[in-house]
C-alpha cells in the first residue's frame, strides 16, 4: 500500500487506538498474541467492529459484528466511504494535502448507497452507517485484516478499498491509526523483505529498477535478469502449459495447501524435476525426485525472521539438529557450488551483513543491535536509527517528504468468481483453528486437548432442511471434487454459509473443494469462496 | 468479555424463566441475523445482575445447578468459572443438589450458643430438618436466632422461635429511635406524620454546600466502626466533578452481637431512604444502593415496600419533592458473607465479583462503586443526618461529648435482663448501660465490646465512658456498638475459640496473613484447650496476631486477633479450666 | 478538585533519599535504588493483587504495614524495608505458607525461608492444602498442594492477558482454590491451553508435563539445562520464545515478560507446538533421490 510491503503500525498502537475495525480476520485464533494487544485496547475503552461472514471467536469480543456475505467486502467498504463523505465526516484537510483523486473517488462510490450495500452484503444499512461514523469519528483507528480480505480473486482490490477508508479519514501515517495486514506465517514478511517475490530484490527494491539491480550485480559479480519472475499461481499455470519443467520447493507443502489440490498434485507429478527441501517427508516431498533434509529454522539454526509489525528478530539454535540434516543456507550454498558458483560457506551473520550492505531499509540492523533491542522495525537505515514504529509519516509532513500524494483507488464490487447455483447452493469458506496451523505438518506434532479435527460448520437452518444431526458425516462436493466430513451445527451461523478448517489433509482433503481462481494482481487463489453442495449420506454408503 | 465456553449442562424452564425475567436487556443484542451488538461496555453494565441472578436460581431450585449457572452466566456474558467463583463465595448459595425441604440456619455464635442454639439444632435435626450452623444472624436480642431458607418461597427470618416483639429502649434522649414505637414502618403517611421528609425539604432549600457544612460542624462520625467524619466524606465526593457518583448504605450488618441496622430497616425504613436521598442531592450522586445482608428478609421486604412508595410520591426518581434533583435507589441483598460488610468487598459484591476487599488507597470517595466516587455510610450514620437537619447542629451537639457528639445505638445481648437495642448519649458508662438494661443475669465475668472484632472488658473497666476518645485511650473500641455480656457461667475459652472459628470461616481467603493466620490462631486455641496457655503458645498467638494485624489487606484480618489479644491481656487464659 | 501533582517525588528508603516519578510504586522505587524487597504474587506483566503480603514494608505514620508492590510513593514518605517489624511479618507469612503448602520446588521461597528464619516446627498439626495432582492432558499438570493462591494464573487467564477466564478463585477462606466451574476437567472447560498460567506460576504448582515426567523419573538435572531465545515458527506475530532444554530436549517454553510483542504470554501453538521438532526420528536424515 502506498508503495511498501508491510503493515503500517506497531502492535502497541492498537492498545491505544479508540476504534478497531477487524475485517476478515479471526485474530483471536489465528494471531492470538496480536489479539492480546487488541484486548488491551478494548479493556481501556476502545470500540471494535468486526466484519466477517461468521461471528468468530474474535467477533464475539466486538461491540458490533457485521455478518457480511462472502466476497462482498468492496461493496461494504465503498458504502462506508460514501457514508463518510455524505455525512461530511471525511478529513478534507488531509485529503487536500496528502491524497490525489478524491473527486473521482467520491463520484465513483456514489452508487454504493447504504441500501445497495445492504442488499449485496446482507448487513443492515444501520450497521454500515454506524460503522462508518464510528470509524470516521475516532481519533485513532486501526483497520486489521488477514486472509478473509486477501484470499479472493480480487484480494488486492479488497485491500485497496480499505486503504481508501484510511485516506478518507486520515487514519494512517500517525501513531495509533493505521492499516495492519496480519501475516499468516512466521516469516512471510521476512520472505518478502529478502526478495522472495518475483518482482522484487531484497528490501522491496524493484527488479526493473536498473540502479538497484546494478548494485546487486556489482556485489554478486553476475548480471541479474531484469524481467520479473513468476509468482506461485503463474508457476502452476506454466507447469500446466509445460513451459516450467523443474521446481525447487523449500519448506512449503503445495500438494496439500493449494486450492483445487488434485489439479496441483497432477502438475507436480508431471514435472521433469521436483526438488523438495523440508524437515519432513511431506506429501509434496513424497512426489519429489530429490528430497533434501533440512534443519528446523527456529530451533536448530541461526538467522532472522520478520514479523507483521516489520520487526526483524533473531532465531537461534536451541537443540542440535539430527544427523544428516543441514541448515537451509548451507544446502543452498552447496547446491550453488555444485552448479559451479563460488559461494563461500558464510555464517548466517555474514550473510545478514551482506544483505545489510544491499538493502538500505535493513542497513542499521546489526546482529548486536537486534539482540539489544529485542529486534528492530524496518526501515532502519543506519546504526543510529531506532527503527520505524509506523510507516507513512510523510503523509503528514508539509512537503510530503518529497513523495507523490497517495492516490485513492477506484475499485468495484464483483463478488466471488464461483457463483452459487442450484447444484452448488452453499458458500464454503475456510479458516484456521486456534491450536492448529495450515496443513498441520507442525501442529499435529503435539497432543492438543482442544483439537476437534476438521468439521464443517453449518447453520442450524441448513441442518434442519438437510435433516442433519450434530456430528453427522456428510458428503461435501464442489465443481472440483468431494470429501466426507462431520458437520458441526451452529445456531448463530448465517444460513447458506459453511465453514471449515483445513488442518488435517491426510484425513479430509479439503482443498479438493476450494477454487483456484486467482487474483492477477497478487497471485493468491480464492480459498475463501467456493460453491458447494452438502449431501446426506445414506446408511452404509461410503464415498470412494 | 472472554471466549465464553460453557459445559453442556442446560437449565430447566424455571431457571430459564427466572434469569430471563431478571435480565430484560441482555448484553448481547441480536439486531438481526447479520448484526449483533455486544462488547465489553454492555457486559460491564449488566454484570451487577449476577448476584440477584444467583439468588433467583438458588430460590427456584434450592441450589445453583450447573445448567442454571451456565444460563445465567451466558446471558450476562460472564465466564462460567467466574460465575462459579462468585457463587461459591457465599454461604447462602448451595452448589450441590440438596435434599428437599427448607434449610434452617441457626446461629452458633457465643450469645446464641450460650442461650440454647445447640438444643434447638438437635431438635430441628431430630425432626428431620436440614440445619446449617450459622454465624451471627443479627437477632441477638432473641436467641437462639434462626433463618430459614426456602425453595420456591420467600425466606424467613421471623421464625417460630424468634417471633417476639422487637426490643428497643432509649434513655433520657430519644433521637434515632424517636419513631420506632409510633411508626407504621411501611406507610409513608405515618412517616410524614412524624416529621418525615422535613429534613429533605430543608436540604433542598439549604443546598449541598450548607448541608455538608452542617455535617462538618456537627462532628458526626461514621457508626460502622471506623468513626470517620461523615462531612469530610461527603465533601470529598461532592468535590468530584466526574459522573456518575454513588451513595451506598452499608446494611450488611454481620458483626456478631450487632442488630441495630436490622432494627432501623424494620422499624424506620423511610428514614434511611430520606437520608440517602439527602446525601445524593447534596453531593451530586445520581444513584444509591442499599446493601442488606441476605438473612434480613423482613428488613429487605419492608425497605422495598417503602422505596416503592417513595417513588410513587416522587420522593425518589426525577424531580424529587418538586426540586430539579433526581435520585434513584436500589436494594442489593448479600448472600452470607461477613466480609461483604467491608466497604470495598461490598462494592465487589454489588458489581458481581467475589466479595474480596480492594486495596486502600484509593479510597471509596475517589474510586468506589463501579470505580466511581462513592459515599458509604452505615444506616445509623444516615439517621443522624436527619437529626442534624431537623434540629440543628447546636441541638445535635447538646448530647454526648465535644469529641463524640450525639447519641449512639448499643446492642445489648447475652447475660443481661433486657437484651435489645439501646440509644444513649455518648459518654454513658458500660455500668450505666448494663443497669439500664436491668443488670447482668448472674455474676459478670466479662463484656465483649464491639463485636467479634472488638475487645473483652473486665468488670474493673465498667466505668470507662463510652466515647470514641475514652475507649481509644483504654485500648478498647466501640466498634459497631455491640455489647455482649457474659456471666461467670460462660466459658470464655469456648467464646474465644468460637470467635476464632468465626474469623476462620469468614476470611475471604485473599491475603495470606488472614487466610492462614485465622486458621492457625484457631488451631492454637484448640490446642490450648482447657489448659493454661504456655509460653510458646502465647508467643505464637502474639506473632500470629501481629502479622494479621499488621499485614492483612482489610479490617477483617486486622481485627481478627483483637479479641484474643485482649483476652490474653486480661489474663483470661492464665488459669487452666477447673 | 484535581490539584497539580508533583511529577517528581522524593522518599526515604532505609535512610537514603530516592527521587522517582509520581505513580512509581515503593517496590519500583526501592529496586531503582538497589534495595531488594521479596515478592511472591507480584509480576511485572500482571496487575498487582498484593495478596501474599510478602513485600510489606513499614511506612512511618501508617498504622499498618503497606504492600510495596502496589502502594505508590507519596512525597516525603519514610520507608523501612527490613525493620524488625517487617522481618517478623515476613517470617510469619513464610511460616504460614510453609506449613500449608509443599514449597519444595520454589527455590526463591526456600531462600526467603532461610533469610527470615521461618520456623515451621512451631506449629502442631497445621491444616494443609493436600490436593491430589490433577493430570488431565499431556500438556501440563496442576499440583494444587503447591498452590499459594497468588492469583497470578487467574490474572494471566483473565484480563491481564488471555481473557479466557477458564479458572477463577472459588470457595472462601482457607478452602479457596483455583478452579474451573464445578471443578470441570480442564479439557472440557473454557481453557485454550495457552499455558500462560503455567508461565507465571511461582511455585511449580502448574508445571509442564514434560518437566513433571522428568522429575517423576528422577531425571531432573538443572545443571544440564539451558535457555535459548528464538522466535515462534507459527503465525506472523513474531513471539519471542525461551526454549528451556535439558541436554538436547525441550522441556518448557516461556517468553520474556519484558518483551513488547508478548509481554511474556504465548498461545497454545507457541507454548506447546514445538513437539514436532522432537523426537527427530520422524524426520528424513539423508538426501533421498529414490523416486
Amino acid at each position: 500500500m502506498f508503495g511498501a510491503g508491510g503493515g503500517t503500525s506497531s502492535y502497541q498502537e492498537v492498545e491505544e487506538a479508540d476504534f478497531v475495525l477487524l475485517w476478515g480476520s479471526n485474530a483471536r485464533e489465528a494471531h492470538p498474541i496480536y489479539f492480546h494487544h487488541v484486548l488491551k485496547g478494548l479493556k481501556s475503552g476502545a470500540k471494535m467492529h468486526a466484519v466477517d461472514p461468521r461471528r468468530t471467536a474474535s467477533a464475539r469480543f466486538a461491540d458490533a459484528w457485521l455478518g457480511i456475505n462472502v466476497g462482498t467486502d468492496i461493496a461494504l467498504a465503498n458504502a462506508v466511504a460514501r457514508e463518510i463523505i455524505a455525512a461530511d465526516l471525511h478529513d478534507r484537510k488531509f485529503i487536500d494535502h496528502s491524497t490525489s483523486g478524491f473527486e473521482e473517488f467520491a463520484a465513483h462510490v456514489q452508487t454504493y448507497t447504504l441500501e445497495y450495500a445492504s442488499s449485496v452484503t446482507g448487513v443492515p444499512a444501520d450497521a454500515i452507517q454506524e460503522l462508518a461514523h464510528s470509524y470516521a469519528n475516532a481519533s485513532m483507528a486501526q483497520i486489521l485484516w488477514t486472509l478473509g480480505i486477501t484470499e479472493h480473486h480480487n484480494g488486492v482490490d479488497n485491500v485497496l478499498s480499505l486503504c481508501n477508508l484510511a485516506l478518507l479519514t486520515g487514519h494512517v501515517g500517525r501513531w495509533g491509526s493505521g492499516l495492519v495486514p496480519l501475516r499468516g506465517q512466521n516469516n512471510v514478511q521476512g520472505g518478502g523483505d529478502m526478495g522472495a517475490l518475483p518482482n522484487k530484490l531484497p528490501g522491496f527494491q524493484d527488479v526493473t529498477d536498473n540502479s538497484a539491480r546494478q548494485r546487486f550485480s556489482d556485489a554478486y559479480g553476475v548480471e541479474l535478469n531484469p524481467q520479473p519472475g513468476l509468482h506461485l499461481t503463474l508457476m502452476f499455470e506454466a507447469m500446466a502449459t509445460g513451459t516450467l519443467k523443474g521446481l525447487y520447493v523449500i519448506g512449503e507443502n503445495p500438494a496439500d495447501s493449494e486450492a483445487d489440490v488434485s489439479h496441483t498434485r497432477k502438475l507436480l507429478t508431471d514435472l521433469e524435476l521436483l526438488v523438495v527441501q523440508d524437515i519432513f517427508l511431506t506429501r509434496t516431498a513424497e512426489l519429489a525426485d530429490v528430497v533434501l533434509p533440512a534443519t528446523v529454522g527456529w530451533a536448530e539454526s541461526e538467522g532472522t525472521v520478520t514479523s507483521s509489525e516489520r520487526r526483524v528478530q533473531r532465531v537461534r539454535a536451541a537443540v542440535e539438529a539430527p544427523a544428516g540434516t543441514r541448515d537451509d543456507h548451507t544446502i543452498i550454498g552447496e547446491v550453488a557450488q555444485l552448479l559451479g558458483a563460488s559461494w563461500p560457506a558464510d555464517t548466517p551473520e555474514a550473510l545478514w551483513d551482506e544483505l545489510r550492505s544491499l538493502s538500505p531499509m535493513h542497513s542499521g540492523m546489526s546482529y548486536e543491535r537486534l539482540e539489544d533491542n529485542n529486534g528492530l522495525q524496518w526501515p532502519c537505515p543506519d546504526l543510529d536509527h531506532p527503527g520505524t514504529p509506523f510507516l507513512h509519516g510523510w503523509l503528514w509532513e508539509d512537503d510530503l517528504g518529497g513523495k507523490e500524494r497517495a492516490p485513492f483507488s477506484l475499485v468495484n464490487h464483483e463478488g466471488p468468481k464461483e457463483q452459487l447455483s442450484d447444484e452448488f447452493p452453499i458458500r464454503l469458506t475456510t479458516g484456521r483453528a486456534l491450536d492448529s496451523y495450515n496443513t498441520g505438518v507442525q501442529s499435529r506434532g503435539y497432543p492438543s486437548p482442544i483439537r476437534s479435527g476438521d468439521q464443517l460448520e453449518i447453520s442450524h437452518l441448513d441442518a434442519a432442511s438437510l435433516n442433519l444431526a450434530q456430528g453427522e458425516l456428510v458428503r461435501v462436493s464442489s465443481p472440483r471434487g468431494s470429501v466426507e466430513i462431520e458437520v458441526d451445527i451452529k445456531t448463530d451461523q448465517a444460513a447458506g454459509l459453511a465453514f471449515t478448517t483445513f488442518h488435517f489433509p491426510e484425513l479430509i482433503d479439503l482443498n479438493l473443494l476450494t477454487n483456484d481462481e486467482w487474483d492477477p494482481k497478487s497471485g493468491t487463489a480464492e480459498f475463501k469462496a467456493a460453491a458447494i453442495r452438502i449431501d446426506k449420506l445414506t446408511s452404509g454408503e461410503r464415498y470412494v | 468479555m472472554s471466549d465464553l465456553k460453557y459445559t453442556d449442562a442446560t437449565p430447566d424452564s424455571d431457571e430459564r424463566e427466572a434469569v430471563d425475567y431478571l435480565v430484560s436487556d441482555p448484553p448481547v443484542r441480536r439486531e438481526s441475523e447479520r448484526w449483533v451488538i455486544s462488547g465489553l461496555g454492555r457486559t460491564r453494565d449488566t454484570r451487577h445482575l449476577l448476584l440477584p441472578g444467583l439468588h433467583q436460581l438458588q430460590n427456584v431450585k434450592g441450589w445453583i445447578s450447573p445448567g442454571g449457572l451456565n444460563y445465567l452466566a451466558e446471558t450476562l456474558q460472564i465466564p462460567a468459572a467466574e460465575a462459579y467463583g462468585v457463587a461459591s463465595f457465599y454461604d447462602l448459595f448451595q452448589l450441590e443438589e440438596p435434599e428437599d425441604g427448607p434449610l434452617h440456619h441457626v446461629c452458633v455464635d457465643p450469645v446464641c450458643a450460650n442461650r440454647g442454639s445447640g438444643s434447638y439444632i438437635e431438635e430441628l435435626r431430630s425432626e428431620g430438618h436440614r440445619v446449617h450452623e450459622s454465624p451471627c444472624l443479627g437477632q441477638c436480642e432473641r436467641p437462639p436466632a434462626s433463618f430459614v431458607q426456602m425453595t420456591g418461597a420467600e425466606n424467613q427470618d421471623l421464625t417460630s422461635t424468634t417471633s417476639v416483639d422487637p426490643q428497643f429502649f432509649s434513655g433520657a434522649t430519644s433521637r434515632l429511635l424517636r419513631r420506632f414505637r409510633t411508626n407504621a414502618p411501611t406507610r409513608l403517611e405515618s412517616y410524614k406524620e412524624q416529621g418525615g421528609y422535613e429534613a429533605l425539604k430543608s436540604a433542598i432549600e439549604l443546598g449541598g454546600t450548607r448541608v455538608i457544612e452542617m455535617l462538618l460542624d456537627s462532628g458526626l462520625t461514621g457508626r460502622g466502626g471506623a468513626a470517620f467524619p461523615t462531612g469530610v466524606k461527603w465533601q470529598s465526593v461532592a468535590n468530584h466533578q466526574s459522573a456518575p457518583k454513588y451513595v451506598v448504605a452499608n446494611a450488611d450488618e454481620s458483626e456478631p452481637g450487632t442488630f441495630k441496622d436490622r432494627m432501623i430497616l424494620e422499624n424506620d425504613p423511610f428514614a434511611l431512604i430520606e437520608a440517602m436521598t439527602i446525601a445524593g442531592i447534596s453531593t451530586g450522586c445520581e444513584k444509591g444502593w442499599i446493601y442488606i445482608r441476605g438473612e434480613y428478609t423482613t428488613a429487605a421486604d419492608r425497605l422495598a415496600r417503602a422505596i416503592a412508595q417513595a417513588y410513587s410520591a416522587q420522593l425518589l426518581g426525577e424531580a424529587i419533592a418538586g426540586s430539579s434533583a433526581s435520585f434513584d435507589l436500589e436494594i442489593r441483598q448479600g448472600a452470607g458473607a461477613y466480609i461483604c460488610g467491608e466497604e470495598t468487598s461490598l462494592f465487589n459484591s454489588i458489581e458481581g465479583f467475589r466479595g474480596e476487599p480492594r486495596s486502600k488507597p484509593p479510597y471509596p470517595t475517589d474510586i468506589g462503586l463501579f470505580g466511581q466516587p462513592t459515599i458509604v455510610n452505615n444506616p445509623e450514620t444516615f439517621l443522624n443526618v436527619l437529626e442534624i437537619l431537623n434540629y440543628g447542629v447546636d441541638h445535635y451537639r447538646s448530647a454526648g461529648t465535644p469529641d463524640s457528639p450525639g447519641t449512639k445505638l448499643f446492642c445489648l445481648s447475652g447475660d443481661i435482663a433486657r437484651p435489645g437495642l439501646y440509644e444513649a448519649d455518648f459518654g454513658i458508662t458500660l455500668r450505666e448501660l448494663l443497669s439500664n438494661a436491668g443488670g447482668v443475669d448472674g455474676v459478670l465475668q466479662t463484656v465483649l465490646l464491639g463485636g467479634a472484632a472488638g475487645c473483652f472488658v473486665s468488670p474493673q473497666q465498667l466505668d470507662v465512658p463510652l466515647t470514641f476518645e475514652d475507649t481509644k485511650s483504654h485500648d478498647l473500641t466501640l466498634g459497631s456498638g455491640a455489647v455482649m455480656v457474659f456471666s461467670t457461667e460462660v466459658s470464655v475459652r469456648d467464646v474465644l475459640s468460637r470467635l476464632a472459628q468465626f474469623f476462620r470461616d469468614e476470611s475471604c481467603g485473599q491475603c495470606v496473613p488472614c487466610r492462614i493466620g485465622t486458621v492457625r490462631q484457631h488451631e492454637v486455641l484448640l490446642q490450648i484447650g482447657d489448659s493454661k496457655a504456655d509460653v510458646e503458645n502465647v508467643a505464637l498467638l502474639e506473632d500470629i496476631a501481629t502479622v494479621m494485624t499488621d499485614a492483612s489487606i482489610c479490617g477483617l484480618g486486622q481485627t481478627a486477633a483483637s479479641a484474643v489479644r485482649s483476652a490474653l491481656t486480661l489474663g483470661l487464659l492464665d488459669e487452666s479450666r477447673p | 478538585m484535581s490539584e497539580l501533582q508533583p511529577t517528581e517525588i522524593a522518599i526515604s528508603i532505609n535512610g537514603t533519599t530516592v527521587s522517582v516519578d509520581a505513580g512509581t510504586t515503593i517496590l519500583e522505587a526501592a529496586r531503582s535504588a538497589g534495595v531488594e524487597i521479596p515478592t511472591l504474587c507480584w509480576a511485572s506483566n500482571l496487575t498487582p493483587v498484593n495478596a501474599c503480603r510478602l513485600c510489606v514494608v513499614e511506612m512511618e505514620g501508617s498504622r499498618n504495614l503497606v504492600p510495596a508492590c502496589s502502594r505508590e510513593c507519596e512525597q516525603g514518605s519514610i520507608i523501612h524495608t527490613e525493620s524488625e517489624r517487617v522481618a517478623l511479618n515476613r517470617k510469619m507469612i513464610l511460616e504460614f505458607l510453609d506449613t500449608t503448602n509443599d514449597l519444595s520446588e520454589s527455590t526463591e521461597l526456600q531462600e526467603f525461608i532461610v533469610r527470615y528464619e521461618a520456623d515451621s516446627s512451631r506449629y502442631t498439626e497445621p491444616s494443609q492444602m493436600k490436593d491430589a495432582t490433577k493430570i488431565e492432558d499431556d500438556l501440563f499438570v496442576r499440583a494444587y498442594d503447591r498452590c499459594v493462591l497468588c492469583y497470578k494464573c487467574v490474572e494471566a487467564c483473565g484480563d491481564d492477558a488471555q481473557f479466557t477466564f477458564a479458572i477463577s478463585m472459588a470457595g472462601r477462606g482457607f478452602d479457596t482454590r483455583v478452579s474451573t466451574e464445578f471443578d470441570t476437567p480442564l479439557p472440557e472447560s473454557a481453557c485454550v491451553y495457552c499455558g500462560n498460567c503455567v508461565g507465571v506460576c511461582p511455585t511449580n504448582a502448574l508445571q509442564f508435563k514434560k518437566e513433571f515426567d522428568l522429575r517423576q523419573a528422577a531425571q531432573w538435572e538443572p545443571e544440564r539445562q539451558k535457555t535459548t531465545e528464538t522466535i515462534c515458527s507459527y503465525c506472523g506475530v513474531g513471539c519471542t520464545l525461551e526454549l528451556h532444554t535439558q541436554d538436547n530436549e525441550i522441556y518448557k517454553v516461556t517468553s520474556p515478560a519484558d518483551h513488547s510483542v508478548t509481554a511474556g504470554h504465548l498461545c497454545v501453538k507457541g507454548r506447546f507446538g514445538w513437539q514436532y521438532v522432537q523426537p527427530p526420528t520422524r524426520r528424513p536424515s539423508s538426501p533421498d533421490m529414490s523416486s
